[in-house]
């Protein structure tokens, strides 16, 4: 196989990238290891889009977060992604040393341009946010903060980017970088050569194993962990804004937000580890979250019960804190894209940007002229239950799949679980069609859908009920046929749980 | 957008529906209508293929498939429309029903009366936030219960059962006559919450052993669940520190709670009781939206589903009666109080004089296990109207008074059930 451009990595940082280059005349390629894109911190973050005021505008992120905000909205239309701009963020304080910090922050943000940021007092507090702890005394106001679907920004990018060409390889493993003369000629995968001009390195958490395949590297991603809870859409309104907490020794800052789906998402803690496949949450995290932030902040919320789920998510954090985009020092056409942590998901759409002109500035053979038919948009997904009731009557008439309901907490109909299979990234599993559907993200956890969807991809995919997974690879939802295990040779073991 | 009329519109097609919608035919009601989400009538019974229902309704053991077959047996010879695969979506206004279907699509129901009987979920390991990883492996005992005997497929082979609610009880039998090993069945309660002969027929029976006061306390495995720590918890079910043991297995499964399914309740502004979490009921099933009535496992988590049947069937005689004017309202609604060592009371009022029932039943559940107690139930002057002696008492088994409406006099107000030993 053969590709101009090959990114390493289908999270929002390698779609985002692959968007951005689709315009022109370029053969691009992803490859990404799991089943799945937005498998690894493009799947599990704060959902936020910051408009930079609190960064420190001469880093690298500061620079590329403060550029990037303006794009959303546009991007955000273009590719039918859900995004509320304008959701504000509060910063919520208690006692004067907060206040010390907001000052600090005004001046930070504006410093870096930003406009509207102001503090308000204990009444108007109150009165944007009515169910805040009464005794919050004030809050610094920001109204750029917005938030967004992650899953689906990220989807809607690699989409985008499928429509115009782009090749996207799924359970796609890097496992060597071929350099000849200084320059890259390939990549091994596990699914065989491919053969490239240049490499973007957007692995995420593993760019430091890709980086280091071509050169002696001075930098390591370590995983920063983060916890959320995910409430129940029954608590949706009760909080109307972005809602920071003071830092404390503890953690630093977190925060409480309507998403854009409705439900109320509460995190994180920032805990450095080592294992970067350790997406587990913790006892003492989630306790710490929700004693120090949620019931600090809103009382009401309980610790458990109408949780929707509680989740871990990995910051790709590069040693020196900050973003690292550059050539590889070595080695021509090869880029990395390491480090984006926070905030990167609001820079993606810089990041991208940048990548394009380190693309231009290799002055490769390449096209850089505009795809005659470039397509700015994707299909838009259909999602039921947002449309008026005669415009679905219109969708189960022309395909009555729309009008049986597979998810009922989240009121899913099969016909779109069957276009999320066939969509341009294909849902290969139940994970993979929850994010897109949503079938499975309610109350129940897929207790009553689960068996229909896997029923679903069993006849879409064509393939036994056995092979079907949770979220790829060896994740199995099934064992085996009832009786298989009965009718087994030999002695099994029957040993119970001793205490 | 297609319309049609109705007198009485069932919204469910399970236990609690299909009782309700014949006992309103056998009322005199003339256009009924059943809506059922799933593809067959009988809701959660299909999957029930264990026996023990029945006992008390028809004085037969039963499978909850044969339970079910009797009354869609007798819904056949009547004129009750039925709508399979078809998922209500809205309730709102003075009678109007929003549902959708493949074959109709979306459409609009206006009807007399409407009886909710949507049943109840099961509580997911997410909403107890269970930490460590999210593997497959990991499920409700009753999604367990539908593989296994719908689907036809084992979940997995070394099974850890957390939570002793009786479709755990009955699944760890399944699984075992399946030829899975079912290690363990773990309840962070000091006492089981299943019932008495399930805990002795699916566990004692079988040599899998139940450990009170242990939970689950971190999952691990990436991608197939690999094993669980279990735990000891102290009274206030916090993990006991260096009492943590890892106990390999491949499936854990969930009978941790069953939670009334009231997501359209809600969207029709129904009040909740926060204790049932279903609607707040008068002794007819009324809901406080006077053309709504509601019966079942969405009222209130019942252990019987003969229970279900009797309280059903209340249901749809009452709905009956509503459109028909027949209900006489009382001179002063008595309220239904209760102290605290009780869960919960089932009607929370009582509204009407009644001509055709003779007693009012009262379903309740104690928060704590106990022996040899007098449930006393006082009028608002705290003169004792009636009192119940029972042997045991616990959280798992639903109690049933039976307090004739003779005994509530015209002019009250209140009633309060309370509990005292001896």
């Amino acid at each position: 196989m053969q590709t101009d451009i090959l990114i390493v990595g289908g999270g929002v940082i390698g779609s985002a990238i692959a968007y951005q280059l689709a315009k022109y005349n370029l053969d691009i390629t992803i490859v990404e290891k799991e089943s799945d894109i937005c498998m690894g911190s493009s799947k599990a973050n704060s959902s936020m889009i910051h408009d930079g005021y609190n960064v420190d505008g001469s880093t690298l992120k500061g620079k590329l977060v403060l550029k990037a905000n303006s794009y959303f909205e546009n991007l955000c239309r273009n590719l039918y992604v859900p995004y509320v701009k304008n959701l504000g963020s509060i910063f919520v304080g208690f006692g004067d040393n907060d206040l010390k910090i907001m000052k600090e922050q005004i001046n930070n943000g504006e410093k870096n341009g930003i406009q509207g940021l102001k503090i308000v007092g204990k009444e108007k507090l109150h009165q944007m946010e009515p169910n805040l702890n009464p005794n919050a005394r004030f809050g610094l106001y920001n109204p750029n903060t917005g938030t967004i679907n992650p899953f689906e920004l990220n989807r809607a990018l690699a989409e985008n980017a499928v429509l115009n060409g782009v090749k996207v390889l799924l359970n796609t493993e890097v496992q060597n970088v071929i350099v000849r003369d200084g320059k890259v000629k390939a990549v091994q995968t596990n699914n065989g050569l491919i053969r490239t001009k240049v490499v973007i390195n957007a692995a995420g958490l593993y760019a430091d194993k890709i980086a280091a395949m071509v050169e002696k590297i001075d930098f390591e991603i370590k995983p920063r962990r983060g916890q959320y809870f995910l409430y129940d859409k029954k608590w949706g309104n009760l909080v109307k804004h972005a809602i920071y907490s003071a830092p404390t020794k503890v953690s630093k800052g977190m925060i409480i937000l309507p998403t854009t789906e409705g439900n109320l998402l509460a995190g994180s803690n920032a805990e450095s580890i080592n294992d970067k496949e350790n997406f587990a949450t913790t006892f003492d995290a989630l306790e710490g979250i929700y004693n120090n932030m949620i019931f600090h902040l809103f009382p009401m919320l309980p610790r458990n019960g109408e949780v929707i789920t509680t989740f871990a998510g990995l910051r790709a954090v590069a040693t020196g804190e900050d973003f690292i985009i550059d050539y590889a020092k070595t080695v021509k056409g090869f880029i990395n894209v390491a480090g984006i942590q926070s905030p990167g998901l609001s820079s993606s759409p810089a990041i991208a940007m940048m990548v394009e002109g380190l693309v231009r500035d290799l002055h490769y053979d390449l096209d850089f002229t505009e795809k005659g038919n470039y397509r700015v948009d994707r299909p838009k997904p259909l999602i039921l239950r947002d449309l008026p009731y005669e415009e679905r009557n219109e969708l189960i008439k022309r395909n009555p799949d729309y009008g049986t309901i597979i998810c009922r907490c989240e009121t899913v109909s099969k016909g779109e679980i069957i276009d999320a299979i066939h969509s341009p990234i294909p849902a290969t599993n139940i994970d993979a069609i929850k994010r897109r559907t949503r079938a499975g993200m309610g109350r129940c956890q897929s207790g009553f859908c689960g068996p229909r969807v896997l029923n679903i991809l069993e006849n879409e995919l064509n393939i036994s009920p056995l092979k079907v997974t949770k979220k790829g690879k060896e994740s199995y939802v099934l064992a085996m046929n009832n009786k298989d295990l009965s009718l087994q040779e030999g002695r099994r073991n029957y040993e119970k749980i001793e205490l | 957008m297609k319309k049609s009329n109705y007198d009485i519109v069932v919204i469910g097609g399970g236990p609690a529906g299909l009782a309700a919608a014949l006992e309103a035919k056998r009322s005199g009601v003339k256009k009924i209508l059943i809506c059922e989400r799933g593809s067959s009538l009988g809701g959660i019974l299909e999957q029930c293929i264990h026996n023990g229902f029945g006992l008390q309704y028809f004085k037969e053991e039963l499978t909850g498939p044969e339970y079910a077959d009797r009354f869609i047996k007798k819904l056949e010879g009547t004129d009750i429309d039925v709508k399979l695969n078809t998922m209500v979506i809205d309730i709102f206004g003075k009678g109007r029903i929003i549902a959708v279907n493949r074959v109709e699509g979306v459409f609009e129901i206006e009807t007399k009366a409407a009886i909710l009987a949507m049943g109840c979920r099961e509580r997911t390991r997410e909403a107890l936030t269970i930490p460590g990883d999210r593997p497959s492996g990991i499920m409700t005992a009753g999604t367990a219960q539908r593989y296994v005997n719908v689907e036809g497929y084992l979940p997995g082979k070394e099974i850890v059962i957390l939570g002793s609610g009786d479709i755990g009880l009955i699944m760890a039998r399944r699984l075992t006559l399946e030829g899975a090993n079912v290690k363990g069945v773990l309840e962070i309660m000091p006492y089981s919450t299943g019932l008495i002969r399930n805990k002795v027929q699916c566990l004692d029976d079988f040599q899998i052993p139940l450990y009170l006061n242990h939970t689950v306390s971190c999952i691990h495995g990436k991608e197939r669940l690999e094993g669980v720590t279990i735990a000891e918890v102290d009274k206030s079910l916090k993990v006991i520190p260096k009492t943590e043991k890892y106990i390999k297995c491949d499936t854990l499964l969930l009978s941790v709670g069953l939670i009334p399914e009231n997501e359209l309740s809600q969207k029709a502004n129904i009040k909740l009781d926060s204790a049932t979490k279903g609607p707040i009921v008068n002794e007819k099933r009324q809901t406080s939206i006077p053309w709504i009535f509601a019966s079942g496992n969405v009222l209130q988590v019942h252990d019987l589903v003969d229970n279900v049947t009797e309280e059903s069937e209340i249901a749809g005689r009452s709905a009956a009666e509503y459109i028909n004017n027949q209900l006489i309202v009382r001179r002063k609604k008595i309220s239904v109080t209760y102290t605290k060592s009780i869960g919960y009371v089932v009607p929370q009022f009582i509204n009407f004089n009644d001509t055709k029932e003779k007693v009012i039943k009262f379903y309740m559940r104690v928060r704590h296990p106990d022996k040899n107690v007098n449930i006393i139930v006082k009028d608002n002057l705290g003169k004792v109207i009636t009192y119940f002696k029972k042997d045991t008492v616990t959280p798992g088994s639903m109690l049933v008074l039976l307090v004739p409406i003779s005994l509530l006099q015209d002019n009250l107000e209140n009633i309060n059930i309370s509990i005292t030993r001896g």
